[in-house]
């Protein structure tokens, strides 16, 4: 097999527009060992992104030692990437796990007995719902737990406690494309599905990096371009990424200006008639006000505010317009971008105007940043209604209170449910006194870092981490909470592709770990919630128990999982939903139809004003008469609210690399991984470096109103007047822990603003200043092999 | 005619409103919803109050007319703070775009009424905008409510 490591995407097996993507099974086994050597392999699907591939952990002597692909999975056809292939079971077998519970005694955490440390999480929880009730409560949880533990996280939050201080950091990576499907088609869920990539004509990557994000998917697309009858790709991207290199048109868009772009795009497919409007007829409302807001934006305007040539926008136009299967994929560098719900409801309303949904190769995927955020939003553990229900329904909030048999007056449903970074702001203020964070490292990964550390290490509030690791959140706790990992329990997960796979326990957690749900079981016991008849809220004794459970929440909703067992998800490929009696194998793609869930009493919520969130009013939702028509959103763009200026003169932008997930609590405990990415870096245009007197590795420093951080500069493609940073790195693993005098997190320089519809946080958009502070070593320590190559063309 | 009367409450309506927003957005720079979206939307009140100005030119309107002032909507003089501060300013801002928005009302019935299509493109285009402020103040309004009233320092 090839290095993957250098080699990131693996041999091509080429294959013709409408063929099957040909099978080729990667595997890594721990050094020496042959596949014969393994005692079992049991059935799993990876986490370390959100594609979801298939796979088969290698179990010998009661020690996890290997991975496969599954050959028979619909998602990879066997492969696995790099981050797969070393950092699954490589990242969870350390001896840096925690084995056993901690609190906190004075200025140091010391390990305990879960008993003890269990009372002393319940003690405070019973205390404050007594003092304060249930809004003291907040919870914060991830996008890589399994579905069971979401859901009974949610019900926990929903009907046990009743707060609606409940989010995930899907918040940071995958709300948009919640908010967008929901704006766009009256609910969640998945329109396309990955398989449009085997018979598109063309594919649009807007903000997708989706070589280094999802390298087994971008393995897919190669295999296309290297066959006979390859797509035509288009991508909207600040740096020179390798999709960039593939690519038939490339926009480098200024950070912050993709509605404008969108709005040019729009207009070209309108002008030049490349619409179907018959479709749009049918099946959407709001045409003319899409036409009348995009009517300014010529490519010629639209190239003035973006900074690339009207030339490419219209070739991009006439390639969307033009070719008869288009598969769209957007992902952060629109998400984490200004008037991020705005701009990706522009590539629904694209699909939208030409039909383009529903048939092989003509599709649109919302992507998620991370393996299970999909279930947090169907389970409700990102503040949603489990089952894609509406807040504002009744009808929804008596289903779920009969489900649970619970008082419909608990279930918090008087407003949205609250965002993380209000939930953030009302521990600063000190309402919230309680807060629960699970599987996520909020002092790396959110904005304006130095706040969050304040905030976390607030005496007053009472924190709780659950984790593998002793995270640089769990280091602020006051009860941390040893969590298994992948591989050491059992349950359920679903990719960006709507595809539910199963993942077995293949060895047992270390020391005295547990699996989150075991953890959030326990609580529930502890607190004795209880039904309205007084019997205990949550029952279950295991995952399959919570699954089956799930499963009734979920019937008749989008994401219907009733036709689903453990049992059916074994032993093949992974299915996706809605999986019912009516499509008991699983439905590859949704609105082949053209009939869209906007039904009033169905919706998942009845929409939004997209510059502002103003929530449109229930009965002005059914005044529109939406009868199974999708809605072509739109508003008008506004420049972001921080520009560059003279004290700032650059744009920064974050993001990731292809050998790193989130703040590296895994990756960075692979050899391989940590040796491909070890250090942080950050990137600067051949032009900008030329400019500020910077030459390859030397050090510099960035600078914005929140922060700055020093690190070797990467001269690199990335566009002219644009900084990179990738948020990878924080301080766990730093020489001297220090977060103050050598500051590397990307997010020390970032600024407290989200969305107003999905509310996820504007990560890439602010202004700095660069500027060199010392001469470098040698090279910076980024990637070769990725869009962190160094360029020295003049741009 | 009175029209002249209601121009002039009407520009002097989104002058205020304009100037409330922007207030409340340099008084809560640490709620960074409201910070932004209120100096996005003092903006929008401050084209409504241009787009305005053609019209105003042709009917002329009167500075201070002739009934008297019972009910004084000043704007705000000053922001308030902590989260029930956050929320009285959020209802002040709710009470003057209200006025702002009937007047409006009152502005399309006359425009009608006169057959003048320049006043009703106007009305048209910023209604809307006044209709959408006002939804998002309560959409805001609702969502800091509990909070603010049960469990906030």
């Amino acid at each position: 097999m090839a290095d993957r490591i250098t080699d990131i995407w693996g041999t091509r097996t080429p294959f013709p527009a409408g063929g099957d993507w040909p099978v080729r099974v990667d595997f890594a086994l721990d050094g020496g060992l042959s596949e014969g050597d393994v005692d079992q392999w049991v059935q799993s699907a990876c986490v370390l992104c959100s594609n979801g591939c298939g796979c088969d952990i290698a179990v010998k002597d009661g020690v996890m030692v290997g991975i496969r692909g599954r050959a028979e999975d619909r998602v990879n056809k066997g492969r696995l990437g790099p981050k797969g292939l070393f950092a699954s079971w490589q990242g969870v077998a350390n001896k840096d796990r925690l084995t056993r519970p901690l609190i906190r005694e004075g200025d140091s955490l010391v390990e305990t007995d879960w008993d003890t440390a269990m009372s002393r999480v319940v003690e405070r929880s019973k205390q404050l719902l007594a003092d304060k009730g249930p809004l003291s409560h907040g919870f914060y949880t991830s996008g890589q737990l399994f579905l069971e533990e979401y859901y009974a996280l949610a019900v926990i939050g929903k009907a046990g406690i009743g707060t609606p201080h409940m989010d995930g950091n899907t918040r940071l990576c995958t709300a948009t494309a919640a908010s967008a499907l929901k704006e766009t088609f009256g609910a969640d869920g998945q329109p396309g599905a990955y398989e449009d990539i085997d018979s598109a004509d063309a594919i649009f990557l807007y903000g997708h990096n989706m070589p280094e994000t999802q390298t087994v998917l971008w393995s897919r697309i190669l295999d296309r371009l290297s066959g006979p009858t390859p797509p035509k790709l288009v991508c909207v991207d600040p740096r020179n990424t390798e999709a960039a290199r593939h690519a038939s048109v490339h926009l480098a868009v200024r950070p912050g200006t993709n509605l404008a772009l969108m709005h040019a795009l729009i207009r070209e497919v309108l002008e030049n008639g490349w619409f179907d409007s018959g479709y749009v007829q049918q099946h959407a409302l709001g045409f003319d006000e899409l036409r009348r807001t995009v009517e300014k934006w010529t490519p010629a305007v639209a190239a003035e505010v973006c900074g690339v040539a009207a030339a490419d926008i219209r070739e991009a136009a006439r390639i969307f317009g033009t070719s008869s299967s288009v598969l769209s994929t957007v992902l952060q560098g629109f998400y984490q971008s200004a008037q991020a719900t705005a701009a990706s409801c522009q590539v629904n309303n694209l699909h939208l105007l030409r039909g383009m949904l529903g048939r092989p190769g003509a599709g649109l995927l919302q992507m998620n940043g991370q393996p299970t955020a999909q279930n947090n939003r169907e389970c409700g553990a990102d503040g949603d209604l489990p089952g894609f229900r509406n807040w504002g329904n009744q009808e929804h909030i008596q289903e779920l209170a009969k489900l649970w048999n619970v008082d419909p007056a608990v279930i918090p449903h008087w407003a949205p449910p609250t965002h993380a970074l209000q939930i953030f702001r009302y521990a600063e203020q000190g309402s919230i006194n309680f807060l629960w964070v699970s599987a996520t490292n909020p002092a790396v990964s959110m904005p304006e870092l130095h706040r969050i550390r304040n905030i976390l290490a607030k005496p007053e509030l009472f924190l709780v981490v659950q984790d593998m690791y002793l995270t640089e959140t769990a280091e602020l706790a006051d009860v941390v909470l040893p969590a298994a990992a992948w591989g050491e329990k059992t349950g359920t997960f679903t990719n960006a592709s709507r595809v539910v796979h199963v993942s077995d326990k293949a060895v047992d957690p270390p020391g005295e770990a547990r699996s989150d749900l075991a953890i959030f079981l326990d609580y529930s016991r502890r607190m004795g919630f209880t039904t309205l008849e007084g019997s205990p809220l949550l029952t279950w004794e295991g995952p399959e128990e919570a699954f089956e459970a799930w499963k009734e929440c979920s019937r008749g909703r989008p994401c219907d999982y009733t036709g689903l067992t453990y049992e059916k998800l074994r032993g093949g490929s992974g299915i996706p939903w809605p999986c019912n009696d009516d499509n008991p194998d699983g439905t590859t793609r949704l609105y082949a139809d053209g009939r869209f869930p906007t039904d009033p009493d169905h919706c998942e919520n009845y929409g939004h004003d997209l510059l502002t969130g103003a929530e449109v009013e229930p009965a002005s939702y059914r005044a529109s008469a939406p009868d199974g028509r999708a809605f072509l959103k739109t508003t008008e763009y506004h420049p972001p609210h921080e520009e560059p200026d003279s004290e700032y003169p650059l744009r920064y932008t974050t993001g990731r690399t292809a050998y790193h997930f989130h703040t590296r609590t895994k990756t960075a405990r692979s050899r391989e991984l940590n040796s491909a990415a070890p250090k942080m870096w950050v990137e600067i245009s051949v032009q900008d470096a030329s400019e500020l007197g910077i030459s390859e590795g030397d050090i510099v420093r960035v600078t914005s109103r929140r922060g700055r951080i020093e690190a070797p500069a990467r001269v690199s493609g990335v566009r002219p007047g644009t900084v990179f940073a990738p948020f990878h790195y924080g301080y766990w693993d730093s020489d001297d822990g220090e977060t103050g005098r050598h500051a590397t997190a990307a997010n020390e320089l970032t600024l407290t603003e989200w969305d107003p519809v999905s509310k996820q946080p504007i990560f890439k958009n602010a202004a700095v200043r660069v500027e060199r502070i010392a001469k470098g070593a040698g090279p910076a320590p980024a990637p070769l092999t990725t869009a962190s190559r160094p360029e020295r063309r003049e741009p | 005619m009175n029209l002249h009367i209601y121009l002039g409450l009407l520009h002097r309506g989104e002058q205020t409103l304009a100037s409330s927003f922007r207030q409340v957005s340099e008084g809560h720079g640490d709620e960074p919803d409201i910070h932004f979206l209120c100096q996005s939307l003092g903006g929008q009140s401050e084209h409504h109050v241009a787009l305005l100005l053609p019209v105003v030119e042709r009917y002329g309107e009167e500075g201070s007319d002739n009934e008297p002032e019972r009910l004084h909507a000043q704007g705000l003089s000053e922001t308030r703070s902590g989260p029930v501060g956050l929320l009285r300013d959020l209802q002040d801002l709710y009470v003057l775009a209200s006025l702002v928005d009937i007047t409006w009302t009152v502005m399309e019935q006359a425009g009608q009424a006169l057959r003048d299509s320049e006043l009703l493109s106007v009305v048209e285009q910023c209604h809307q905008e006044t209709e959408v402020q006002l939804r998002w103040l309560k959409t805001r309004i609702k969502q800091a409510a509990p909070q603010a009233l049960l469990v906030a320092e």
